[in-house]
C-alpha cells in the first residue's frame, strides 16, 4: 500500500509560481526519482507531498484517499532530509524512537523496534551517542533509521547523499536501493545528480522550472528523450546538440547525438581536430573542433591513441541520432 | 621594530581598557567604601580614607528595615516577570522565526520601538488602570508590568537564537508526529537552551534593577530593593553611609549572579555574531 497521485498540484509563493500544475501517478512500491537542475521545484514538490508546504491548488491522494489538507505525520510518509535534520540534543536511540514516542507506543515495543532498526543499519554500538559524535555516513544512517521504524507507506528522500563524500555516496546509494528491495515500500527520491537518478530509479521524473518535462524509465529517457531539455540533462557526458546545415539536412532544427554513439573511423563523413582529451581510464573523452558542426564531444575506449592537435574523421550512428523541432520537441 | 611596536600598542590598549573598566566600576567601589564609614566620615573624608572602618551603617539599616522582605520581593518580581515573559515569548519568537508573515519584520521593529518611548508617558494611564483593578502595590501587578516592559527584548533575543536553528529539524519533528506544543517542548526549547538561559539571566538582571515602575507602583507589600534604597535617600542627603549600605545590599545579589553567569551572558549577547 502506498500509491501516490498528484492532480494539478500547484504552488506559488506570493506572485512567484514555483509549480504551475503537476499531474503524476506513482505506483505502490515504485522507486521514483525527481531530477532537475537546482531551482526546478523538485524539493518543493516533495515537500508538498510530505505536507510541509500547503498546496496553492490541486489535490494529493495517497492510496486513493485525499490527503491534501492532512497533517504531515498523518500521511503515513517518512522523510529523510538533506541535512539529516537529526535532533542534536538527543541520543541516537531517542532520535530514532522520537516518532514512535509521539505515536504513543509502549516503551517495550519502542525498544524492540529501535534495536531491530539499529541492527539493520549497523548502529547498535552508537545508540547512546549524540549525533555530533557521529560521522556523516552514520548520521545519514540514523536519519534513515528514524524513517524506517515508523513503517511508513512511503519514503521521501530530499537529496540525502549530497553532503557525503564520493565513495560513501556510492555505498549509501546501494544501501538505499537494497532497502527499497527489502521493504518494498514506495520511495520518492529527489536529486540533482542524474547519475543517481539513472542508477536508482524505476522511473525518473524530469523537472524544469516547475514543469514535468518527461516521466519514464531511465533507459526510456536515455534512448527517447521527449525534448531538448531532457536530452541535454539525462546522460553523462551531455548529448551533442547541433543546429544549422546538418540539422536541416535531417529536416530538423536541432540534431542530437550522444558522445558514445559517435565512431572514429578514417572513412567517416565528418572531420575535425582534437582540442582536448580527458582520460578516465576506462573511457576517453575527446573535445573536437568540427568546423561548421561546432564543438563535438566523442567518447571512446580508454586506450585510444589520439592526442590534442590530431586530425580525425568520425561518423554518427544513424539509428542513434535525435531530431528536435523548433520548439525543442522530439520528432519521430 | 614591528614587535616592539605591537607590544607598545598592547600596553596602551590594556591601560585604556583598565581605565574604562575602573571608571565604570568606580561609583560602585565608592558606594561600597562609603558604606563602611561612619556618617561623619562619609561626608567629611573623601574616597579611600576613614578614621575607622565600621559596619555600623549595615547594622542600623538592618535594624530599621526588613531587608529580607524587600529582597524576597525583588527575587519574586524578577523571576516571576522573566518566567511569565518567556512563556509568552517562546511561542511568539517561534512564530516569527519559523512562520514569518509579510509584516513580521515590521512587528519586530514596532515592538522594539515601544522601548524608545519614555516610560513616564504611560505612567498615568497605567497607574489609573492599576488603581481601578486593585493592582497597586501587589506582586501580581508589578510582575505584569515588568513582564510587559522586558517582553520586546526577550522576544528579540529569542528570535535571533531561533533563527539559527535549522527549520528542517522542526520539520522532521512534524513528520515524526509532534504537535506544535511538543515540537516547542521537546525539540525547539532544548536546542535553544543556551540562548534561553542567557535571555533569562539578562532579564532577571533588568527586572531586578528596574526602578521607575517599581518605585511608582509599590509602597510596602510588593516593594523590592529599589524601594529599600529609596527609603534611605533623604532630601538633605545626610545619611550617605546608610544609603550606601542599603545600595550595596541591594546590588550584591545581582552582582554575584552576574559574576557567575558572565560567560553565559557574553555568549548569549554575542550569539550569532561570530560564525
Amino acid at each position: 500500500m502506498g500509491s501516490i497521485t498528484l492532480k494539478k498540484v500547484s504552488k506559488s509563493f506570493g506572485n512567484v509560481v514555483i509549480i504551475p500544475g503537476a499531474d503524476l501517478e506513482i505506483n505502490n512500491g515504485e522507486f521514483v526519482v525527481f531530477v532537475g537542475p537546482s531551482g526546478c521545484g523538485k524539493s518543493t514538490l516533495l515537500r508538498l507531498i510530505a505536507g510541509l508546504e500547503d498546496l496553492s491548488g490541486g489535490t494529493i491522494e495517497i492510496d486513493s484517499q485525499d490527503m491534501t489538507d492532512v497533517a504531515p505525520s498523518k500521511r503515513g510518509l517518512s522523510m529523510v532530509f538533506q541535512s539529516y535534520a537529526l535532533y542534536p540534543h538527543m541520543s541516537v536511540r531517542n532520535n530514532i524512537s522520537f516518532g514512535l514516542k509521539m505515536a504513543g507506543m509502549s516503551p517495550e515495543e519502542i525498544k524492540t523496534k529501535v534495536d531491530t532498526a539499529a541492527a539493520k543499519l549497523n548502529l547498535t554500538d552508537y545508540l547512546d551517542r549524540k549525533p555530533g559524535q557521529l560521522s556523516g555516513g552514520q548520521r545519514q544512517r540514523v536519519a534513515i533509521g528514524r524513517a524506517i521504524v515508523r513503517q511508513p507507506k512511503g519514503f521521501l528522500f530530499d537529496e540525502p547523499l549530497s553532503n557525503l563524500d564520493a565513495a560513501l555516496r556510492v555505498n549509501m546509494r546501494i544501501e538505499i536501493m537494497q532497502m527499497h528491495k527489502d521493504l518494498g515500500a514506495t520511495m520518492i527520491y529527489v536529486t540533482h545528480d542524474q547519475v543517481e537518478a539513472m542508477t536508482m530509479a524505476d522511473r525518473i521524473v524530469v523537472l524544469d522550472k516547475g514543469n514535468i518535462r518527461q516521466v519514464g524509465s531511465p533507459l526510456e529517457l536515455y534512448n527517447r528523450p521527449d525534448n531538448l531539455f531532457v536530452a541535454g540533462f539525462i546522460g553523462s557526458p551531455k548529448m551533442n546538440l547541433m543546429t544549422g546545415e546538418i540539422a536541416a539536412s535531417a529536416q530538423a532544427t536541432t540534431l542530437g547525438i550522444r558522445p558514445e554513439h559517435i565512431r572514429i573511423d578514417q572513412s567517416g563523413k565528418h572531420h575535425g581536430s582534437v582540442v582536448l582529451s580527458e582520460h578516465l581510464g576506462s573511457d576517453t573523452f575527446f573535445h573536437v573542433d568540427a568546423g561548421a558542426l561546432g564543438r563535438i564531444l566523442i567518447r571512446v575506449d580508454g586506450d585510444s591513441p589520439f592526442k590534442p592537435g590530431d586530425k580525425i574523421r568520425f561518423s554518427f550512428d544513424p539509428a542513434r541520432t535525435h531530431r528536435f523541432d523548433a520548439d525543442g520537441k522530439a520528432m519521430q | 621594530m614591528a614587535r616592539r611596536e605591537s607590544t607598545r600598542r598592547k600596553i596602551i590598549v590594556t591601560i585604556f581598557a583598565w581605565a574604562i573598566g575602573l571608571t565604570v566600576f568606580f561609583p560602585i567601589l565608592w558606594t561600597v567604601l562609603t558604606s563602611f564609614k561612619t556618617e561623619g566620615d562619609a561626608i567629611n573624608i573623601a574616597g579611600f580614607f576613614s578614621t575607622g572602618w565600621t559596619t555600623e551603617a549595615y547594622q542600623t539599616v538592618q535594624s530599621r528595615s526588613n531587608y529580607f522582605q524587600f529582597a524576597l520581593n525583588s527575587v519574586i518580581l524578577a523571576l516571576g516577570s522573566t518566567l511569565l515573559a518567556l512563556l509568552i515569548a517562546i511561542p511568539s519568537a517561534w512564530a516569527m522565526a519559523f512562520a514569518p508573515g509579510k509584516k513580521t519584520k515590521d512587528l519586530l521593529m514596532w515592538m522594539l520601538s515601544t522601548k524608545m518611548m519614555p516610560p513616564v508617558g504611560a505612567l498615568i494611564p497605567i497607574y489609573l488602570i492599576f488603581r481601578d483593578l486593585g493592582l497597586l502595590d501587589t506582586r501580581t501587578g508589578i510582575i505584569i508590568v515588568l513582564m510587559l516592559l522586558n517582553l520586546p527584548i526577550i522576544i528579540w533575543m529569542l528570535y535571533t537564537y531561533f533563527k539559527e536553528i535549522p527549520a528542517e529539524i522542526l520539520e522532521a519533528s512534524r513528520m515524526d508526529g509532534a504537535s506544535l506544543g511538543k515540537e516547542l517542548l521537546y525539540v525547539l526549547t532544548p536546542m535553544a537552551l543556551p540562548g534561553i538561559a542567557s535571555t533569562l539571566l539578562l532579564n532577571i538582571i533588568l527586572a531586578w534593577n528596574e526602578a521607575f515602575w517599581t518605585l511608582a507602583l509599590t509602597t510596602r507589600h510588593a516593594a523590592p530593593l529599589t524601594q529599600f534604597i529609596a527609603s534611605y535617600s533623604s532630601p538633605e542627603g545626610l545619611f550617605w553611609a546608610k544609603l550606601s549600605a542599603a545600595s550595596t545590599m541591594a546590588i550584591a545579589p545581582i552582582l554575584i549572579l552576574g559574576w557567575f553567569a558572565q560567560k553565559q551572558l557574553v555568549r548569549g549577547l554575542t550569539f550569532g555574531a561570530v560564525k
